[in-house]
């Protein structure tokens, strides 16, 4: 029978795999983005298990609006990527110092 | 094996495998193409929880709005990738050792949660409690309880369409635009001036 801790392993090896991906892909930051997309998938994957399980929709309704954030992170992100590409003609993020950071 | 237990493995392990080849695809259209997968996997594994309103959502905003914007920016913009997947194998070591220590502390919080925890002796969610739709709750408390929350979600998305706007928008020097506002000020002075011309000698200028 499948329970609430066959979930809770798939959404922790997704978190692992975009923490993963982060770190192997330091140079292009379009996987990087994607990334994070696949962490806040593992994390409203938790939510909406949780809200299943525990028969409280409260964890539906948090799920919705971590897919709302992300979707406004996704579009700020690229939007930022694309106006970094016009600027330096390359995306690799690893070497960017033109904020002096 | 019960038909569900199948269902889920099917999806659990297209989501993971997906995941996988999202971080070490070479070509980022590949990877967005896995994105999609993967996402639309975990769409099925929430129809399997009994959230479908969710799992429409999940396509709704994630293949058709995100992804798309995605795959948009990496055809858009003339990369070369092969440069950008230098240090992949440096990468890796360090890399699959954080992802070892998490996963394995992830899995051992799961473990000890579910031996003696808060979800300990659930059973299999019901799809629909009391027979309502799963819309139909989600409606019920987010348009009630969460109402606040969910015009902050909207501020949220119009804060981030003005930045996406602001920061991509360039005029070009040299295109002429409408200025209504120059064209609503213009008065018979500014936009006409008498010439007084002497014969045989036209208008300078």
């Amino acid at each position: 029978m499948i329970g609430l801790p066959h979930y809770l392993v798939v959404a922790a090896i997704l978190f692992t795999i975009g923490v993963f991906g982060i770190f192997v892909n330091r140079k292009n930051i379009i996987v990087i983005l994607m990334s994070v997309e696949l962490i806040l998938l593992a994390v409203n994957i938790n939510l909406v298990a949780f809200s299943a399980f525990l028969h409280d929709v409260a964890g539906q309704i948090f799920a919705m609006f971590v897919l709302t954030v992300a979707a406004a992170e996704a579009a700020v992100g690229l939007a930022i990527l694309v106006t970094f590409f016009r600027n330096r003609g390359d995306i690799a993020v690893d070497d960017a110092s033109m904020m002096k950071g | 094996m019960p038909v569900q237990a199948i269902a889920f493995y099917l999806l659990a392990f297209v989501t993971l495998a997906s995941g996988l080849l999202v971080v070490s695809a070479k070509n980022p259209v590949h990877s967005v193409l896995f994105l999609i997968t993967a996402f639309f996997s975990a769409a099925g594994l929430f129809v399997l929880l009994g959230a479908e309103f969710l799992a429409m959502l999940l396509i709704v905003v994630y293949v058709g709005a995100v992804a798309v914007l995605f795959l948009f920016v990496v055809m858009m913009l003339d990369i070369d990738f092969a440069a950008l997947r230098q240090g992949f194998v440096n990468n890796l070591p360090i890399g699959g050792l954080v992802g070892l220590v998490l996963v394995g502390e992830m899995i051992a919080v799961v473990a000890a949660v579910s031996s003696n925890g808060a979800a300990a002796k659930q059973a299999l969610p019901n799809a629909s409690p009391g027979g309502v739709p799963n819309t139909e709750v989600i409606g019920r408390v987010l348009y009630t309880d969460y109402v606040f929350f969910f015009q902050l979600a909207g501020l949220v998305l119009l804060v981030a369409m003005i930045g996406a706007i602001v920061l991509t928008l360039r005029h070009k020097p040299g295109v002429k635009r409408q200025d209504i506002g120059k064209q609503v000020a213009r008065t018979p002075k500014t936009g006409m001036e008498l010439v007084q011309i002497k014969p045989g000698e036209g208008i300078s200028e």
